[in-house]
């Protein structure tokens, strides 16, 4: 269990690194593609499968196919070389100064009481998060579903064209 | 003698499952080729490939060796890597839902409790070796295929989950042992015929077989995303799609046709029959139904399969509620 | 409107019904006899006006009816025959090469319909496969068969007018005997 977190966390940060540095579009989806899997290999070696699936299921197999659709439409072509600014030393400075500060909190908050914790591979069946996310978090799995309620309405209304077209040129199925 | 403990031997015995399973549905699906032109070739008045050997019987072996001593080509112009990629993507992605599937009651790969999310994520993940493969092809009609496939597949996932959702509310568990033994005393195909038919057409859909098959129209697309693809590479995209076939109709079987159950008979044979006959279906819809157009088949997914899965899933939600199950 | 749109949904019931009404029938189409005719082991039927294999025929008397008169070459749309004349003894006009090139040939039957002596005929036989494509030139021996082929009565030199040895001008049939011109002179 611990190897298979190690693992799939190194392939996950190798992979992100890929993504951010490669100059191909669709390359760099996949490399995210890679990395999104990788991180439910994560929640499986913890002992989370049910979420590992659904990582899988709604981020690299629906959004990730979404992105990947856009780029091969736009059929974008890897940038000419242009002198990346990333490799320039100055734009490094805020963003590591900015992770710093996360990472000292994030040691902080681990060595806080939570050392010496294991990982020991105890599974949280389906059951236990379908408890749990309508039992204590009604309310906010409640909101959420109104959010996305609100969101879908708009999208149908963005979406729809201004002047009916009549029956006519509905579409197929009639 | 000290190493031959009982955990040792249960997991050789596992493995040695997994690994004759594996076999068993590889050599199912290359079968398969043969299989269904041999049934084309029945339902259109035909005999189908019958000269190699006695009644065509090693027709297979002959394709097998024209196949794996093709010229192996890469295009130019493809994006080398990614070209490699998917196909063995294709072929490994839908093998590897199998392990969820159990054969009998001591057989199977895996007894996962997430058993049919897991099915659920490799189908997704089995949509980029479609994608890949033809961008990576650098080819106008593969990558037309590519487009079709994803917004096909997306579309129609979101229904297969959803088709599915009333059999595990029946059952209270995604792992496939529970659903089957929750069909003891009556098959789900019943109580769930919306679901069965919904995910029926999913499947199909999601293997890309005819009606289906925009991302590969040979009339339109010249084959669509598999166009550049020759040899061993063409194979496992080809093999794939029957492995496809195979996994979707045991799946059915599992899930609405109480799996391994049946009277008199060994539960293999049983599960093999059922399996069988569902093969059958696939090919006949191929041979019976014609190719509607893409628009008609994305606004069928979406204004009649998403709502009548939505509708059985209330109606299930509903009386599961009132009854008290 | 809106009672409509819910009714809508019932063509689904009719369409249903035409898809397994069409699968049904493509399935009882497994119980039909085959239409495939298993050629090597089973004969083909070919109809005795099947244009195939062409042959160079001979006339009742047993010697050859072609006259080379090229018609056959110059009919010909794909120039696969070609002949050069010659002129025997006796005044008869014969082939001295007969070349078909079955490589070129469609078997269109031009040469059989354009033949003024029913010498070169279309027959009812394919099976010319060979492995060389050299071998696919059939010369003259390969063409000419000891027989009339379809036309079993036709002799060209009998009712044609012109004179070869034992036949002279006006002997043939149906034929009367030449004006003499000389005769004629006021």
């Amino acid at each position: 269990m611990e190897l298979g977190f190690y693992l799939s966390g190194l392939v996950a940060v190798l992979a992100t690194v890929g993504l951010i540095s490669g100059s191909s579009p669709v390359h760099a989806v996949v490399y995210l593609i890679v990395s999104l899997i990788a991180v439910a290999l994560v929640f499986f070696a913890l002992g989370a499968p049910f979420a590992g699936a659904l990582e899988i299921i709604v981020y690299a197999g629906a959004i990730m196919v979404l992105f990947v659709f856009v780029v091969m439409m736009l059929n974008l072509r890897p940038e000419a070389k242009r002198d990346p600014l990333w490799q320039r030393p100055g734009y490094w400075l805020g963003p590591s100064l900015l992770a710093l500060v996360l990472l000292v909190a994030l040691v902080a908050l681990i060595g806080d009481g939570q050392a010496g914790m294991t990982i020991d591979g105890e599974l949280i069946t389906a059951r236990d998060i379908g408890l749990t996310l309508f039992g204590p978090w009604l309310i906010v799995v409640e909101l959420a579903a109104i959010l996305l309620l609100a969101a879908l309405v708009t999208a149908s209304h963005v979406g729809r064209r201004n002047k009916p077209r009549g029956n006519r040129n509905r579409g197929g199925t009639r | 003698m000290s190493w031959w403990t009982p955990q040792l031997a249960a997991t050789l015995w596992a493995m040695f499952q997994a690994l004759v399973i594996l076999l068993a549905v590889v050599v199912v699906g290359a079968a398969l080729t043969v299989v269904e032109r041999r049934l084309l070739g029945l339902w259109q008045d035909r005999y189908g490939p019958n000269r190699v050997g006695p009644f065509g019987t090693l027709q297979l072996i002959a394709d097998m060796l024209k196949i794996f001593f093709k010229e192996d080509w890469t295009p130019p112009f493809a994006s080398r890597a990614l070209f490699m990629l998917a196909p063995n993507l294709a072929f490994a992605s839908l093998l590897l839902s199998f392990v969820i599937i159990p054969i009998t009651p001591g057989w199977g790969v895996a007894d996962m409790h997430i058993g049919l999310l897991f099915f659920l994520a490799l189908a997704g993940i089995n949509v980029y070796a479609v994608l890949i493969g033809g961008w990576a092809s650098g080819n106008k009609y593969a990558l037309l295929g590519a487009l079709r496939a994803s917004a096909q597949t997306l579309s129609y996932e979101v229904f297969m989950g959803l088709s599915l959702m009333g059999v595990v509310a029946m059952a209270g568990s995604f792992n496939l042992r529970d659903i089957v033994a929750a069909q003891e005393g009556l098959w789900f195909v019943i109580p769930q015929f919306l679901g069965f038919v919904t995910f029926l057409i999913a499947g199909i859909a999601v293997t890309h077989r005819h009606p289906f098959d925009q991302p590969e129209a040979e009339q339109e697309l010249a084959d669509g995303y598999h166009v550049e693809y020759s040899g061993m590479k063409f194979g496992m995209f080809f093999i794939g799609e029957y492995v496809g076939m195979v996994l979707v109709s045991a799946l059915i079987v599992t899930l609405f046709f109480g799996g391994w159950q049946g009277p008199w008979l060994p539960p293999i044979v049983w599960f093999a029959l059922k399996t069988s006959f569902f093969l059958m279906l696939f090919i006949l819809l191929r041979a019976s139904l014609p190719r509607p157009r893409y628009d008609r088949v994305m606004s069928f997914g979406w204004r009649v399969c998403l709502p009548l899965t939505l509708v059985n899933l209330l109606a299930t939600g509903a009386v599961l509620l009132l009854t008290g199950s | 409107m809106r009672k409509n749109k819910v009714l809508s949904v019932l063509w689904l019931i009719p369409a249903s019904w035409s898809l397994l009404r069409t699968m049904w029938m493509v399935f009882m189409h497994g119980f039909r006899k085959r239409e495939t005719v298993n050629y090597p082991e089973e004969e083909v039927y070919l109809p005795p006006r099947y244009r195939g294999r062409i042959i160079l025929t001979r006339d009742p008397d047993g010697e050859e009816r072609c006259v080379a008169c090229n018609l056959c070459a110059v009919a010909c749309p794909v120039d696969c025959i070609s002949l050069q004349k010659g002129e025997k003894d006796d005044g008869r006009w014969y082939p001295e090469f007969f070349r078909i090139n079955f490589s070129r040939c469609i078997f269109c039957g031009m040469c059989e319909e354009a033949c003024p002596t029913s010498a070169i005929q279309l027959t009812p036989d394919f099976e010319m496969g060979e492995y060389q494509r050299q071998q696919l030139v059939y010369e003259k021996e390969d063409l000419l068969i000891n027989g009339p082929g379809k036309d079993h009565d036709y002799h060209f030199y009998k009712v044609a007018g012109m004179a070869i040895a034992g036949k002279d001008k006006g002997e043939a049939q149906n034929e009367e005997v030449p004006e003499d011109v000389r005769t004629l002179l006021p």
